[in-house]
């Protein structure tokens, strides 16, 4: 069990975590929801004592992290894909890595068979694709076969086969009686994979729904202006943090109909649970329960 | 705790399986040694041109380590990259959330950088010593001779203060851009030049490659007041300030 209880972190004047409190519950998998620059990476950087806190504590299982005799054996992390040394081949770099640890090497072998990495080994993983890293990453994070993982936004840049195998592998660590601690910005990526959601961020956020009969032609449009859409239940879309008359004039540039085209505003947890039935148990400290905004 | 055996076994891993190890140590060695022969090479054809002065204050065994001025740079580049290729590649994190204990790393990396330049230190020292030696002729100087043993180890222990002090460095900024374009103006220009000015030079003498000088000279120049063994503990005062400064500021700060 991960307690995080009053988390901050505060760099100069911005305020990155504000007085966050959560716990992470053993044998599930809990999702981390927020949209990009809430805090999340900072938040697991602090609860494994990389990141100092401005103030509030994060213990496991009763203790700070580097009261922990041989951490790999408790938390494995996967906090950034590729962060590792171009010039090392994939075995050296998982091998150091146990040996800091004092996990046999025999290991190393067993978690390269897992992520399927073991033909590229021998390697230089700056050769390796972002996939490839990503599974090496998860590979080091699986090494000291620890009851706790973490992962940061792991579907990032990842191809479809890759994103569903990370998914699946989720599952199966938490079928296997893992705590699994995941965060992503993407809703519907929670919706899949987590059973629990901890939301951290401002408590309203704006969307736009969209329907319209051309969804790939839109899908396409949006990308290309960098916009995530997120499909909804009665086959439209919602874009989060859109403005809509930009929305508007990219479908007319594009000669795109739209069928709707309506500015919400409601708390993530809302646009949440109308993607899903699974409850929302724990938010920030400081923000108050959302309510829809008045005005504006 | 993690164990600081185990801390050490795998920082030893590390240096060994990344190429630019053998490859700065190789270079520190060859440039060493190669530069010091083209001087000592040089010394002995123009030795009737040099003035009495020069010839009757000639130190052989000094200018055998003539090399030193290029060949502390392959050094410095080695020992920050030990800590700084960490940063620039993110691995610092995959490293500190298996090692927690920032200590315990610190000095299992010092360790192994001792360990491994030692040993390069010595046997480039000992090496260019007898080759400067051999090209120097008749104007060359034995091992035997006074003060001459020393002068070579003072030459080994110096190198070795290089390294470690370019580790504290590298702790201390972090990115190897940072750290190198620190440390190679100081040591190839800023620290020369100051040396030269009127005033200034009293404190530049101080320097870490101007007592590493006199810690490897028989014959003592003008410009330096201080003996080999002040200049020992001069070379050690940089290296532990830097090394100590680089633990302060890790410990307390975000990875």
């Amino acid at each position: 069990m991960i307690e995080v209880h009053e988390l901050t972190k505060r760099y100069g004047g911005t305020l990155a975590v504000d007085g966050l409190s959560f716990q992470v519950p053993q044998g599930v998998v809990t999702g981390f929801l927020g949209p990009n620059g809430a805090g999340k990476s900072t938040t697991m950087r602090m609860m494994l004592d990389l990141d100092r806190p401005t103030s509030g504590r994060v213990t496991i299982d009763g203790k700070h992290y580097n009261q922990l005799s041989e951490p790999l054996k408790y938390i494995g992390a996967l906090l950034e894909a590729k962060a590792v040394h171009p010039g090392r081949t994939a075995y050296n770099h998982l091998l150091w890595l146990a040996q800091s640890n004092r996990i046999p090497a025999s290991r190393v072998d067993e978690v390269l068979g897992l992520v399927g990495l073991r033909e590229v080994a021998r390697r230089r993983s700056g050769g390796f694709s972002l996939g490839m890293g990503q599974r090496l990453g998860i590979a080091a994070a699986m090494l000291g076969d620890p009851q706790i993982m973490m992962f940061d936004e792991p579907v990032n840049g990842l191809d479809p086969e890759g994103i569903l195998w990370i998914r699946n592998l989720m599952k199966s660590l938490a079928e296997e009686g893992r705590t699994v601690f995941v965060s992503s910005h993407l809703m519907s990526e929670m919706a899949l994979t987590a059973d629990h959601l901890v939301v951290i961020g401002q408590g309203s956020h704006g969307f736009v729904r969209i329907r319209t009969p051309q969804r790939e032609a839109l899908l396409d449009a949006l990308a290309d202006a960098g916009l995530i859409a997120v499909p909804t239940v009665d086959g439209g879309f919602e874009v989060m943090d859109g403005d809509p008359a930009a929305i508007g004039d990219l479908a007319r540039d594009r000669g795109i109909a739209l069928h709707e085209l309506s500015p919400q505003r409601a708390s993530l947890e809302e646009a949440f649970l109308q993607m899903t039935s699974d409850s929302v148990e724990y938010r920030t400290g400081s923000e108050q329960p959302a309510q829809p905004r008045k005005g504006n | 705790m993690a164990s600081p055996g185990a801390v050490l076994v795998s920082e030893w891993t590390k240096i060994k399986t990344v190429r630019s190890t053998v490859v700065t140590l190789l270079v520190a060695f060859v440039v060493t040694v190669g530069l010091g022969a083209v001087i000592c090479l040089v010394t002995n054809s123009q030795w009737n041109s040099m003035s009495d002065h020069d010839k009757l204050t000639f130190d052989p065994t000094s200018t055998s380590f003539s090399g030193i001025y290029l060949g502390q740079l392959a050094l410095i580049v080695f020992a920050v990259l030990v800590v700084g290729n960490e940063y620039s590649s993110g691995m610092i994190r995959v490293t500190l959330a298996a090692v927690p204990q920032r200590a315990s790393l610190l000095l299992a990396k010092t360790a192994v950088v001792l360990a491994l330049v030692l040993p390069v230190a010595l046997v480039t020292s000992f090496t260019t010593f007898f080759l400067g030696q051999a090209l120097l002729g008749e104007h060359g100087t034995s091992m035997g001779d006074r003060n001459v043993l020393r002068a070579v180890l003072g030459m080994a222990l110096y190198m070795t203060f290089i390294a470690v002090l370019s580790l504290g460095v590298g702790f201390m900024l972090r990115k190897p851009v940072l750290s190198l374009g620190l440390l190679m103006p100081f040591f190839f220009l800023i620290s020369p030049i100051l040396s030269a000015v009127p005033k200034v030079k009293t404190v530049a003498r101080y320097f870490p490659d101007r007592a590493g000088t006199r810690m490897s000279q028989v014959v003592a120049g003008s410009d330096i007041p201080y003996g080999p063994v002040v200049a020992f503990f001069v070379c050690l005062a940089w290296a532990a300030a830097c090394l100590i400064g680089g633990y302060l500021l890790f410990k307390r700060r975000d990875a």
